[in-house]
Protein backbone atom coordinates (compact mmCIF):
# COMPACT_ATOMS: atom_id res chain seq x y z
CA UNK A 1 0.00 0.00 0.00
CA UNK A 2 1.32 3.43 -0.86
CA UNK A 3 2.05 5.80 2.02
CA UNK A 4 0.12 9.01 1.36
CA UNK A 5 0.90 10.75 4.62
CA UNK A 6 3.26 10.23 7.52
CA UNK A 7 4.36 12.15 10.57
CA UNK A 8 7.41 14.32 10.02
CA UNK A 9 10.65 12.65 11.00
CA UNK A 10 11.62 15.76 12.96
CA UNK A 11 9.17 14.70 15.67
CA UNK A 12 9.93 11.73 17.91
CA UNK A 13 7.34 9.00 18.57
CA UNK A 14 6.76 10.24 22.14
CA UNK A 15 3.04 11.05 22.58
CA UNK A 16 2.33 14.73 23.38
CA UNK A 17 1.22 15.41 26.97
CA UNK A 18 -0.91 18.41 25.95
CA UNK A 19 -4.58 18.79 26.91
CA UNK A 20 -7.33 18.13 24.35
CA UNK A 21 -8.02 21.30 22.37
CA UNK A 22 -4.62 22.85 23.09
CA UNK A 23 -2.78 23.88 19.93
CA UNK A 24 0.79 23.31 21.18
CA UNK A 25 0.72 19.97 19.33
CA UNK A 26 -0.09 21.63 16.00
CA UNK A 27 2.60 24.26 16.56
CA UNK A 28 5.16 21.54 17.33
CA UNK A 29 4.27 19.70 14.18
CA UNK A 30 4.53 22.81 12.01
CA UNK A 31 7.97 23.66 13.40
CA UNK A 32 9.14 20.07 12.87
CA UNK A 33 7.77 19.91 9.32
CA UNK A 34 9.54 23.15 8.41
CA UNK A 35 12.84 21.87 9.84
CA UNK A 36 12.51 18.69 7.80
CA UNK A 37 11.60 20.52 4.60
CA UNK A 38 14.61 22.82 5.03
CA UNK A 39 16.93 19.83 5.42
CA UNK A 40 17.81 20.67 9.02
CA UNK A 41 17.91 17.07 10.23
CA UNK A 42 21.19 16.70 12.10
CA UNK A 43 21.83 20.42 11.72
CA UNK A 44 19.66 22.08 14.34
CA UNK A 45 19.29 22.66 18.06
CA UNK A 46 16.08 23.58 19.88
CA UNK A 47 15.56 25.25 23.22
CA UNK A 48 12.57 24.32 25.39
CA UNK A 49 11.04 26.79 27.88
CA UNK A 50 9.54 26.52 31.35
CA UNK A 51 5.79 26.22 31.04
CA UNK A 52 3.49 23.78 29.28
CA UNK A 53 6.09 23.15 26.58
CA UNK A 54 8.77 22.26 29.14
CA UNK A 55 8.87 18.70 27.77
CA UNK A 56 9.34 19.88 24.18
CA UNK A 57 12.79 18.30 24.37
CA UNK A 58 11.05 14.92 24.33
CA UNK A 59 9.18 15.71 21.11
CA UNK A 60 11.59 17.35 18.66
CA UNK A 61 13.88 14.88 16.96
CA UNK A 62 17.02 16.98 17.30
CA UNK A 63 19.51 18.07 19.93
CA UNK A 64 17.66 20.06 22.59
CA UNK A 65 18.43 22.18 25.62
CA UNK A 66 15.99 22.91 28.43
CA UNK A 67 16.34 26.53 29.56
CA UNK A 68 15.43 28.13 32.87
CA UNK A 69 12.28 30.26 32.99
CA UNK A 70 12.42 33.04 30.40
CA UNK A 71 16.04 32.54 29.38
CA UNK A 72 15.57 30.54 26.18
CA UNK A 73 16.73 33.43 23.92
CA UNK A 74 19.96 33.76 25.96
CA UNK A 75 20.54 30.00 25.84
CA UNK A 76 19.83 30.02 22.09
CA UNK A 77 22.27 32.93 21.69
CA UNK A 78 25.01 30.85 23.31
CA UNK A 79 24.22 27.83 21.14
CA UNK A 80 24.10 29.81 17.89
CA UNK A 81 27.21 31.90 18.54
CA UNK A 82 29.46 28.88 19.01
CA UNK A 83 28.00 26.88 16.09
CA UNK A 84 26.46 29.32 13.58
CA UNK A 85 26.02 26.57 10.97
CA UNK A 86 23.08 25.11 12.93
CA UNK A 87 19.48 26.29 12.76
CA UNK A 88 18.64 27.27 16.34
CA UNK A 89 15.14 27.84 17.67
CA UNK A 90 13.60 28.73 21.01
CA UNK A 91 10.02 27.69 21.74
CA UNK A 92 8.40 29.79 24.48
CA UNK A 93 5.05 30.59 26.03
CA UNK A 94 3.73 34.02 27.02
CA UNK A 95 4.64 33.95 30.71
CA UNK A 96 8.10 32.69 29.86
CA UNK A 97 8.76 35.12 27.02
CA UNK A 98 6.75 38.26 27.78
CA UNK A 99 7.00 38.35 31.58
CA UNK A 100 10.04 36.82 33.25
CA UNK A 101 11.97 36.63 30.00
CA UNK A 102 11.17 40.09 28.63
CA UNK A 103 14.78 41.30 28.88
CA UNK A 104 16.20 38.25 27.10
CA UNK A 105 13.75 38.34 24.17
CA UNK A 106 14.11 42.09 23.62
CA UNK A 107 17.91 41.99 23.73
CA UNK A 108 18.23 38.90 21.54
CA UNK A 109 16.02 40.76 19.02
CA UNK A 110 17.99 44.00 19.42
CA UNK A 111 21.30 42.25 18.80
CA UNK A 112 19.78 40.58 15.78
CA UNK A 113 20.75 37.10 16.95
CA UNK A 114 20.29 34.72 14.06
CA UNK A 115 17.81 32.50 15.85
CA UNK A 116 14.10 31.76 15.38
CA UNK A 117 11.74 32.23 18.30
CA UNK A 118 8.33 30.54 18.27
CA UNK A 119 6.14 32.43 20.72
CA UNK A 120 2.99 30.61 21.87
CA UNK A 121 0.49 33.20 23.13
CA UNK A 122 -2.51 31.65 24.90
CA UNK A 123 -3.02 34.59 27.29
CA UNK A 124 -2.52 32.49 30.43
CA UNK A 125 -0.05 30.58 32.61
CA UNK A 126 -1.01 27.03 31.70
CA UNK A 127 1.42 24.79 33.56
CA UNK A 128 1.00 26.52 36.93
CA UNK A 129 -2.79 26.44 36.75
CA UNK A 130 -4.26 29.47 35.01
CA UNK A 131 -2.73 32.60 36.52
CA UNK A 132 -2.84 35.94 34.70
CA UNK A 133 -0.23 36.31 31.96
CA UNK A 134 1.27 39.51 30.54
CA UNK A 135 -0.90 38.79 27.49
CA UNK A 136 -4.20 38.17 29.34
CA UNK A 137 -6.90 40.26 27.69
CA UNK A 138 -8.72 43.04 29.52
CA UNK A 139 -11.77 41.42 31.15
CA UNK A 140 -10.39 37.89 30.77
CA UNK A 141 -10.55 35.82 33.94
CA UNK A 142 -7.57 34.09 35.51
CA UNK A 143 -6.87 32.62 38.95
CA UNK A 144 -5.01 35.79 39.97
CA UNK A 145 -7.69 38.12 38.52
CA UNK A 146 -10.88 36.19 39.21
CA UNK A 147 -13.24 39.01 38.19
CA UNK A 148 -11.42 39.56 34.91
CA UNK A 149 -8.29 41.57 34.15
CA UNK A 150 -8.75 45.16 35.26
CA UNK A 151 -6.08 47.51 33.93
CA UNK A 152 -6.29 49.63 37.08
CA UNK A 153 -5.48 46.67 39.31
CA UNK A 154 -3.69 44.26 36.99
CA UNK A 155 -2.02 46.41 34.35
CA UNK A 156 -2.35 46.10 30.61
CA UNK A 157 -1.52 43.31 28.16
CA UNK A 158 1.52 43.51 25.89
CA UNK A 159 1.70 43.12 22.11
CA UNK A 160 5.05 41.49 21.47
CA UNK A 161 5.13 41.57 17.66
CA UNK A 162 4.31 45.28 17.57
CA UNK A 163 6.94 46.03 20.21
CA UNK A 164 9.76 43.97 18.68
CA UNK A 165 8.99 45.38 15.22
CA UNK A 166 10.28 48.78 16.39
CA UNK A 167 13.79 47.30 16.68
CA UNK A 168 16.49 47.17 14.00
CA UNK A 169 17.71 43.63 14.78
CA UNK A 170 14.73 41.53 13.67
CA UNK A 171 14.54 40.38 10.04
CA UNK A 172 11.10 38.81 10.18
CA UNK A 173 8.16 39.10 12.60
CA UNK A 174 4.70 37.68 11.99
CA UNK A 175 1.67 36.83 14.12
CA UNK A 176 -0.30 33.76 13.09
CA UNK A 177 -3.14 31.67 14.53
CA UNK A 178 -4.25 28.04 14.43
CA UNK A 179 -8.05 28.25 14.62
CA UNK A 180 -8.78 26.69 11.22
CA UNK A 181 -7.03 24.77 8.45
CA UNK A 182 -6.34 27.82 6.32
CA UNK A 183 -4.66 29.59 9.22
CA UNK A 184 -2.66 26.48 10.11
CA UNK A 185 -1.33 26.47 6.55
CA UNK A 186 -0.52 30.18 6.77
CA UNK A 187 1.23 29.63 10.10
CA UNK A 188 3.43 26.96 8.55
CA UNK A 189 4.36 29.31 5.73
CA UNK A 190 5.37 31.97 8.27
CA UNK A 191 7.47 29.55 10.34
CA UNK A 192 9.20 28.28 7.22
CA UNK A 193 9.97 31.82 6.15
CA UNK A 194 11.46 32.57 9.56
CA UNK A 195 13.75 29.53 9.41
CA UNK A 196 14.67 30.36 5.82
CA UNK A 197 15.69 33.87 6.86
CA UNK A 198 17.78 32.40 9.67
CA UNK A 199 19.43 30.03 7.22
CA UNK A 200 20.24 33.01 5.01
CA UNK A 201 21.76 34.89 7.99
CA UNK A 202 19.25 37.72 7.66
CA UNK A 203 18.78 38.29 11.40
CA UNK A 204 16.45 37.59 14.27
CA UNK A 205 13.12 35.96 13.38
CA UNK A 206 9.99 35.78 15.51
CA UNK A 207 6.66 34.04 14.99
CA UNK A 208 3.86 34.66 17.49
CA UNK A 209 1.26 31.89 17.44
CA UNK A 210 -2.16 32.63 18.96
CA UNK A 211 -2.97 29.43 20.78
CA UNK A 212 -5.77 27.98 22.92
CA UNK A 213 -5.97 26.82 26.54
CA UNK A 214 -9.39 25.21 27.05
CA UNK A 215 -8.35 23.72 30.41
CA UNK A 216 -7.45 26.99 32.09
CA UNK A 217 -9.96 29.10 30.19
CA UNK A 218 -12.70 26.72 31.42
CA UNK A 219 -13.99 26.16 27.88
CA UNK A 220 -14.74 23.23 25.62
CA UNK A 221 -12.13 22.86 22.84
CA UNK A 222 -14.45 24.22 20.13
CA UNK A 223 -15.40 27.18 22.34
CA UNK A 224 -11.71 27.84 22.97
CA UNK A 225 -10.97 27.88 19.25
CA UNK A 226 -13.74 30.44 18.82
CA UNK A 227 -12.20 32.55 21.61
CA UNK A 228 -8.91 32.67 19.72
CA UNK A 229 -10.70 33.56 16.49
CA UNK A 230 -12.96 36.25 17.94
CA UNK A 231 -11.53 37.69 21.17
CA UNK A 232 -7.79 37.17 20.82
CA UNK A 233 -7.55 38.05 17.16
CA UNK A 234 -9.34 41.34 17.79
CA UNK A 235 -6.65 42.49 20.22
CA UNK A 236 -3.73 40.66 18.60
CA UNK A 237 -4.18 41.24 14.84
CA UNK A 238 -2.59 38.67 12.56
CA UNK A 239 -0.06 39.71 9.98
CA UNK A 240 3.54 40.49 9.10
CA UNK A 241 5.00 43.14 11.41
CA UNK A 242 8.49 43.18 9.99
CA UNK A 243 10.09 41.81 6.85
CA UNK A 244 13.47 43.25 5.91
CA UNK A 245 13.16 41.76 2.42
CA UNK A 246 10.10 43.85 1.56
CA UNK A 247 11.07 47.42 0.77
CA UNK A 248 8.40 50.07 1.20
CA UNK B 1 60.02 35.25 29.18
CA UNK B 2 58.01 36.95 31.87
CA UNK B 3 55.57 39.73 31.11
CA UNK B 4 54.17 42.34 33.46
CA UNK B 5 50.40 41.88 33.46
CA UNK B 6 47.39 43.01 35.40
CA UNK B 7 45.57 40.16 37.15
CA UNK B 8 42.36 40.51 35.17
CA UNK B 9 44.13 40.62 31.79
CA UNK B 10 46.41 37.72 32.69
CA UNK B 11 43.36 35.63 33.60
CA UNK B 12 41.73 36.47 30.28
CA UNK B 13 44.83 35.59 28.25
CA UNK B 14 45.39 32.37 30.21
CA UNK B 15 41.77 31.37 29.56
CA UNK B 16 42.25 31.85 25.82
CA UNK B 17 45.48 29.88 25.86
CA UNK B 18 43.62 27.19 27.80
CA UNK B 19 41.07 26.93 24.99
CA UNK B 20 38.38 29.49 25.81
CA UNK B 21 36.64 30.56 22.57
CA UNK B 22 33.56 32.39 23.84
CA UNK B 23 32.85 34.96 26.51
CA UNK B 24 29.48 36.26 27.68
CA UNK B 25 29.45 38.94 30.36
CA UNK B 26 28.11 42.15 31.80
CA UNK B 27 30.14 45.08 33.13
CA UNK B 28 30.80 45.36 36.87
CA UNK B 29 33.72 46.73 38.87
CA UNK B 30 36.36 45.43 39.68
CA UNK B 31 36.57 42.86 36.86
CA UNK B 32 35.93 44.98 33.73
CA UNK B 33 39.37 44.39 32.26
CA UNK B 34 38.40 40.75 31.65
CA UNK B 35 35.46 41.43 29.26
CA UNK B 36 37.32 44.39 27.77
CA UNK B 37 40.29 42.19 26.92
CA UNK B 38 38.08 39.35 25.68
CA UNK B 39 36.03 41.68 23.46
CA UNK B 40 38.93 42.08 20.99
CA UNK B 41 41.21 39.17 21.81
CA UNK B 42 38.65 36.39 21.22
CA UNK B 43 38.00 37.51 17.65
CA UNK B 44 41.75 37.23 16.94
CA UNK B 45 41.59 33.51 17.75
CA UNK B 46 38.32 32.78 15.91
CA UNK B 47 36.15 32.98 19.01
CA UNK B 48 33.10 35.01 19.92
CA UNK B 49 32.16 37.64 22.50
CA UNK B 50 28.77 38.96 23.56
CA UNK B 51 28.18 41.79 25.98
CA UNK B 52 24.96 40.47 27.48
CA UNK B 53 22.05 42.52 28.79
CA UNK B 54 22.58 41.23 32.34
CA UNK B 55 24.40 38.63 34.39
CA UNK B 56 21.21 36.58 34.25
CA UNK B 57 21.51 36.44 30.47
CA UNK B 58 25.29 35.91 30.60
CA UNK B 59 25.10 32.73 32.64
CA UNK B 60 22.33 31.39 30.41
CA UNK B 61 24.44 32.09 27.32
CA UNK B 62 27.16 30.06 29.04
CA UNK B 63 24.57 27.30 29.59
CA UNK B 64 23.78 27.31 25.86
CA UNK B 65 27.33 27.63 24.54
CA UNK B 66 28.96 25.14 26.91
CA UNK B 67 25.95 22.84 26.58
CA UNK B 68 26.69 22.88 22.85
CA UNK B 69 30.25 21.77 23.63
CA UNK B 70 32.19 25.04 23.43
CA UNK B 71 34.75 26.29 25.90
CA UNK B 72 33.11 29.45 27.20
CA UNK B 73 33.43 31.56 30.31
CA UNK B 74 32.00 34.55 32.10
CA UNK B 75 33.35 36.81 34.78
CA UNK B 76 31.71 39.13 37.24
CA UNK B 77 31.92 40.44 40.77
CA UNK B 78 29.82 39.70 43.83
CA UNK B 79 26.40 41.31 43.05
CA UNK B 80 26.63 40.02 39.49
CA UNK B 81 27.52 36.53 40.67
CA UNK B 82 24.47 36.62 42.94
CA UNK B 83 22.34 37.23 39.84
CA UNK B 84 23.90 34.18 38.19
CA UNK B 85 23.06 31.76 40.98
CA UNK B 86 19.92 30.34 39.38
CA UNK B 87 21.82 29.65 36.18
CA UNK B 88 24.74 28.08 38.06
CA UNK B 89 22.31 25.73 39.82
CA UNK B 90 20.87 24.65 36.44
CA UNK B 91 24.38 24.26 34.99
CA UNK B 92 25.47 22.06 37.90
CA UNK B 93 22.38 19.86 37.61
CA UNK B 94 22.75 19.57 33.83
CA UNK B 95 26.49 18.89 34.33
CA UNK B 96 27.70 21.53 31.91
CA UNK B 97 31.43 22.26 32.16
CA UNK B 98 32.29 25.96 32.18
CA UNK B 99 34.58 28.48 33.86
CA UNK B 100 33.42 31.39 35.99
CA UNK B 101 35.46 34.19 37.55
CA UNK B 102 34.33 36.12 40.62
CA UNK B 103 36.53 39.09 41.49
CA UNK B 104 34.94 39.53 44.89
CA UNK B 105 34.07 42.98 46.20
CA UNK B 106 32.58 44.11 49.49
CA UNK B 107 29.00 43.18 50.29
CA UNK B 108 26.23 42.62 51.23
CA UNK B 109 24.09 44.62 48.85
CA UNK B 110 25.80 47.00 46.50
CA UNK B 111 28.51 46.99 49.17
CA UNK B 112 31.73 48.48 47.88
CA UNK B 113 34.23 47.95 45.11
CA UNK B 114 37.28 47.15 47.25
CA UNK B 115 38.67 43.63 47.84
CA UNK B 116 36.67 41.24 50.02
CA UNK B 117 36.13 37.55 50.64
CA UNK B 118 32.50 37.60 51.69
CA UNK B 119 31.40 35.29 48.87
CA UNK B 120 33.14 32.21 50.30
CA UNK B 121 29.91 30.61 51.51
CA UNK B 122 28.15 31.36 48.22
CA UNK B 123 30.99 29.90 46.15
CA UNK B 124 31.75 26.79 48.18
CA UNK B 125 28.37 25.74 49.57
CA UNK B 126 26.38 25.88 46.34
CA UNK B 127 25.05 29.42 46.23
CA UNK B 128 21.84 28.76 44.37
CA UNK B 129 19.00 26.37 45.14
CA UNK B 130 19.43 22.64 45.56
CA UNK B 131 22.30 20.29 46.41
CA UNK B 132 25.37 21.04 44.34
CA UNK B 133 28.95 22.27 44.36
CA UNK B 134 31.49 23.68 41.95
CA UNK B 135 35.26 23.39 41.98
CA UNK B 136 36.46 26.67 43.51
CA UNK B 137 40.01 28.00 43.35
CA UNK B 138 41.36 30.76 45.58
CA UNK B 139 44.52 31.90 43.77
CA UNK B 140 47.03 34.01 45.71
CA UNK B 141 48.66 35.89 42.86
CA UNK B 142 48.65 36.64 39.16
CA UNK B 143 50.91 33.70 38.21
CA UNK B 144 48.74 31.27 40.12
CA UNK B 145 45.65 32.74 38.39
CA UNK B 146 47.32 32.00 35.07
CA UNK B 147 48.38 28.48 36.01
CA UNK B 148 44.99 27.49 37.41
CA UNK B 149 43.01 29.17 34.63
CA UNK B 150 45.13 27.52 31.93
CA UNK B 151 43.89 24.06 32.96
CA UNK B 152 40.48 25.09 34.28
CA UNK B 153 38.62 24.04 31.13
CA UNK B 154 40.30 20.61 31.10
CA UNK B 155 39.30 20.13 34.71
CA UNK B 156 35.74 21.37 34.14
CA UNK B 157 35.30 19.00 31.20
CA UNK B 158 36.88 16.04 33.00
CA UNK B 159 34.14 16.16 35.63
CA UNK B 160 31.43 18.10 33.73
CA UNK B 161 31.31 20.77 36.42
CA UNK B 162 31.80 24.55 36.60
CA UNK B 163 35.17 25.77 37.84
CA UNK B 164 35.11 29.10 39.66
CA UNK B 165 38.13 31.33 40.18
CA UNK B 166 37.40 33.15 43.42
CA UNK B 167 39.66 36.18 43.34
CA UNK B 168 39.19 39.60 44.83
CA UNK B 169 39.41 43.19 43.70
CA UNK B 170 43.08 43.35 44.61
CA UNK B 171 44.04 40.27 42.61
CA UNK B 172 42.26 41.62 39.54
CA UNK B 173 44.00 44.98 39.72
CA UNK B 174 47.59 44.21 40.76
CA UNK B 175 50.31 43.93 38.14
CA UNK B 176 52.88 41.17 38.47
CA UNK B 177 55.39 39.47 36.19
CA UNK B 178 53.91 36.28 34.76
CA UNK B 179 55.06 33.43 32.57
CA UNK B 180 52.32 32.68 30.04
CA UNK B 181 51.87 29.11 28.83
CA UNK B 182 51.62 28.18 25.11
CA UNK B 183 48.30 28.18 23.23
CA UNK B 184 46.43 24.87 23.47
CA UNK B 185 45.28 23.46 20.14
CA UNK B 186 41.50 23.51 20.46
CA UNK B 187 41.06 21.58 17.21
CA UNK B 188 42.59 18.55 18.93
CA UNK B 189 40.12 18.54 21.81
CA UNK B 190 37.97 15.45 22.13
CA UNK B 191 34.39 15.80 20.90
CA UNK B 192 31.84 15.75 23.69
CA UNK B 193 29.35 12.96 23.08
CA UNK B 194 26.75 14.56 25.36
CA UNK B 195 26.88 18.09 23.86
CA UNK B 196 24.15 19.53 21.62
CA UNK B 197 26.33 20.22 18.59
CA UNK B 198 23.32 19.95 16.28
CA UNK B 199 24.10 16.55 14.77
CA UNK B 200 21.89 14.51 17.09
CA UNK B 201 18.97 12.59 15.54
CA UNK B 202 16.83 9.76 16.92
CA UNK B 203 18.53 7.69 19.58
CA UNK B 204 21.69 9.76 19.21
CA UNK B 205 20.11 13.09 19.99
CA UNK B 206 21.40 14.91 23.05
CA UNK B 207 19.31 16.67 25.68
CA UNK B 208 20.89 19.20 28.02
CA UNK B 209 18.46 19.39 30.89
CA UNK B 210 18.08 19.90 34.62
CA UNK B 211 14.46 18.74 34.96
CA UNK B 212 14.12 15.32 36.60
CA UNK B 213 10.51 15.27 37.59
CA UNK B 214 10.39 11.71 38.97
CA UNK B 215 11.65 11.67 42.59
CA UNK B 216 13.65 8.47 42.20
CA UNK B 217 15.42 9.79 39.12
CA UNK B 218 16.26 13.09 40.79
CA UNK B 219 17.51 11.32 43.91
CA UNK B 220 19.67 9.01 41.79
CA UNK B 221 21.07 12.00 39.92
CA UNK B 222 21.94 13.83 43.15
CA UNK B 223 23.61 10.65 44.37
CA UNK B 224 25.64 10.61 41.16
CA UNK B 225 26.66 14.23 41.77
CA UNK B 226 27.72 13.37 45.33
CA UNK B 227 29.91 10.57 44.04
CA UNK B 228 31.44 12.98 41.55
CA UNK B 229 32.28 15.49 44.31
CA UNK B 230 33.90 12.70 46.34
CA UNK B 231 36.01 11.75 43.32
CA UNK B 232 37.03 15.39 42.82
CA UNK B 233 37.96 15.69 46.51
CA UNK B 234 40.14 12.61 46.17
CA UNK B 235 41.93 13.73 43.00
CA UNK B 236 41.94 17.50 42.79
CA UNK B 237 42.37 18.96 46.28
CA UNK B 238 45.19 21.50 46.38
CA UNK B 239 46.85 23.33 49.26
CA UNK B 240 50.16 24.83 50.25
CA UNK B 241 52.03 24.29 53.53
CA UNK B 242 54.28 27.22 54.32
CA UNK B 243 56.78 26.78 57.14
CA UNK B 244 54.36 24.56 59.03
CA UNK B 245 56.91 21.81 59.88
CA UNK B 246 57.75 23.14 63.33
CA UNK B 247 54.94 25.72 63.59
CA UNK B 248 53.15 26.26 66.87
CA UNK B 249 50.78 28.86 65.50
CA UNK B 250 49.29 27.93 62.14
CA UNK B 251 47.88 30.84 60.22
CA UNK B 252 45.38 29.97 57.54
CA UNK B 253 44.05 32.09 54.71
CA UNK B 254 43.34 31.89 51.00
CA UNK B 255 43.94 34.20 48.08
CA UNK B 256 45.71 37.51 48.53
CA UNK B 257 45.29 37.32 52.33
CA UNK B 258 47.53 34.25 52.36
CA UNK B 259 50.37 36.33 50.90
CA UNK B 260 49.96 38.93 53.62
CA UNK B 261 49.95 36.03 56.06
CA UNK B 262 53.25 34.73 54.69
CA UNK B 263 54.89 38.09 55.39
CA UNK B 264 53.46 37.90 58.91
CA UNK B 265 54.93 34.41 59.34
CA UNK B 266 58.43 35.82 58.71
CA UNK B 267 57.89 38.77 61.03
CA UNK B 268 56.62 36.46 63.77
CA UNK B 269 59.59 34.14 63.41
CA UNK B 270 61.93 37.12 63.75
CA UNK B 271 60.25 37.70 67.10
CA UNK B 272 60.88 34.07 68.05
CA UNK B 273 57.30 32.91 67.50
CA UNK B 274 57.12 29.70 65.50
CA UNK B 275 54.45 30.52 62.97
CA UNK B 276 53.50 28.81 59.71
CA UNK B 277 50.70 29.05 57.19
CA UNK B 278 48.35 26.49 55.68
CA UNK B 279 46.77 27.77 52.50
CA UNK B 280 43.84 26.07 50.74
CA UNK B 281 44.19 26.49 46.97
CA UNK B 282 40.96 24.61 46.24
CA UNK B 283 38.29 26.10 48.49
CA UNK B 284 35.97 23.39 47.23
CA UNK B 285 37.01 20.64 47.67
CA UNK B 286 38.39 21.93 50.96
CA UNK B 287 41.72 20.35 51.97
CA UNK B 288 40.24 18.83 55.13
CA UNK B 289 42.81 16.04 55.49
CA UNK B 290 45.72 18.50 55.50
CA UNK B 291 43.99 20.51 58.24
CA UNK B 292 43.27 17.44 60.34
CA UNK B 293 46.84 16.18 60.04
CA UNK B 294 48.15 19.59 61.06
CA UNK B 295 45.76 19.77 64.01
CA UNK B 296 46.92 16.34 65.16
CA UNK B 297 50.55 17.47 65.42
CA UNK B 298 51.67 17.91 69.04
CA UNK B 299 53.68 20.99 68.07
CA UNK B 300 50.61 22.88 66.86
CA UNK B 301 49.00 24.97 69.59
CA UNK B 302 46.35 26.86 67.66
CA UNK B 303 45.07 28.03 64.30
CA UNK B 304 44.41 31.62 63.32
CA UNK B 305 42.03 31.97 60.38
CA UNK B 306 42.34 35.25 58.51
CA UNK B 307 39.71 36.45 56.09
CA UNK B 308 38.36 39.60 54.48
CA UNK B 309 34.93 38.77 55.89
CA UNK B 310 33.18 38.26 59.20
CA UNK B 311 34.44 34.67 59.19
CA UNK B 312 33.30 32.14 56.64
CA UNK B 313 36.16 29.76 55.82
CA UNK B 314 36.70 29.43 59.58
CA UNK B 315 33.68 27.12 59.68
CA UNK B 316 35.42 24.69 57.32
CA UNK B 317 38.63 24.99 59.33
CA UNK B 318 36.77 24.11 62.52
CA UNK B 319 35.03 21.17 60.87
CA UNK B 320 38.22 19.88 59.25
CA UNK B 321 40.35 20.13 62.40
CA UNK B 322 37.62 18.52 64.54
CA UNK B 323 38.39 21.45 66.88
CA UNK B 324 41.38 19.51 68.20
CA UNK B 325 43.12 22.85 68.64
CA UNK B 326 41.60 26.31 69.17
CA UNK B 327 40.72 28.20 65.99
CA UNK B 328 40.87 31.98 66.35
CA UNK B 329 39.64 34.51 63.84
CA UNK B 330 41.21 37.68 62.56
CA UNK B 331 39.34 39.51 59.84
CA UNK B 332 38.84 42.84 58.18
CA UNK B 333 35.77 43.78 56.23
CA UNK B 334 34.16 46.34 53.99
CA UNK B 335 37.04 46.44 51.53
CA UNK B 336 39.72 47.03 54.16
CA UNK B 337 42.75 44.77 53.96
CA UNK B 338 44.90 43.81 56.95
CA UNK B 339 48.66 44.40 56.90
CA UNK B 340 51.26 41.88 58.05
CA UNK B 341 51.80 44.15 61.08
CA UNK B 342 48.09 43.89 61.97
CA UNK B 343 48.40 40.10 61.99
CA UNK B 344 51.57 40.22 64.10
CA UNK B 345 49.84 42.57 66.56
CA UNK B 346 46.83 40.28 66.78
CA UNK B 347 48.97 37.23 67.49
CA UNK B 348 51.40 38.83 69.91
CA UNK B 349 48.51 40.36 71.89
CA UNK B 350 46.85 36.96 72.07
CA UNK B 351 50.10 35.26 73.08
Amino acid sequence: MAVVFQKTKMLTDTPFHYCPGCTHGIAHRLVAECLEELGAEGKCVGVAPVGCAVFAYNYFNCDMQEASHGRAPAVATGIKRVAPENLVFAYQGDGDLASIGMAEIVHAAMRGEKITVIFINNTIYGMTGGQMAPTTLIGEKATTCIYGRDPEKNGNPVKMCEMLATLTGPAYIERVALFDAAHVRAAKKAIKKAFTYQKENKGFTFIEVLSSCPTNWGMAPEQAIQFVKNEMQAFYPLGVYKDTEVKD
Amino acid sequence: MKELMKGNEAIAEAAIRGGCRAFFGYPITPQNEIPEYMSWRLFEVGGTFVQAESEVASINMIYGACGAGARAMTSSSSPGISLMQEGISYICCAEIPCVLVNMVRGGPGLGGIQPAQGDYFQATKGGGHGDYHMIVFGPQGVQECVDLMYNAFDLAEKYRIPVMMLGDGMLGQIMEPVELPPMKDVSKLEKKAWATDGTGVGKNRRIVNSLLIEPDKLEAHIKHLEEKYAEIAKNETLYEEYMTDDAEIVLTAYGTVARIGKSAVHMLREKGIKAGLLRPITLYPFPSDAFLKTAQKDSVKKFVCMELSSGQMIEDVKLATHMLKPVEFFGRNGGNVMTPEDIVDFITKEA
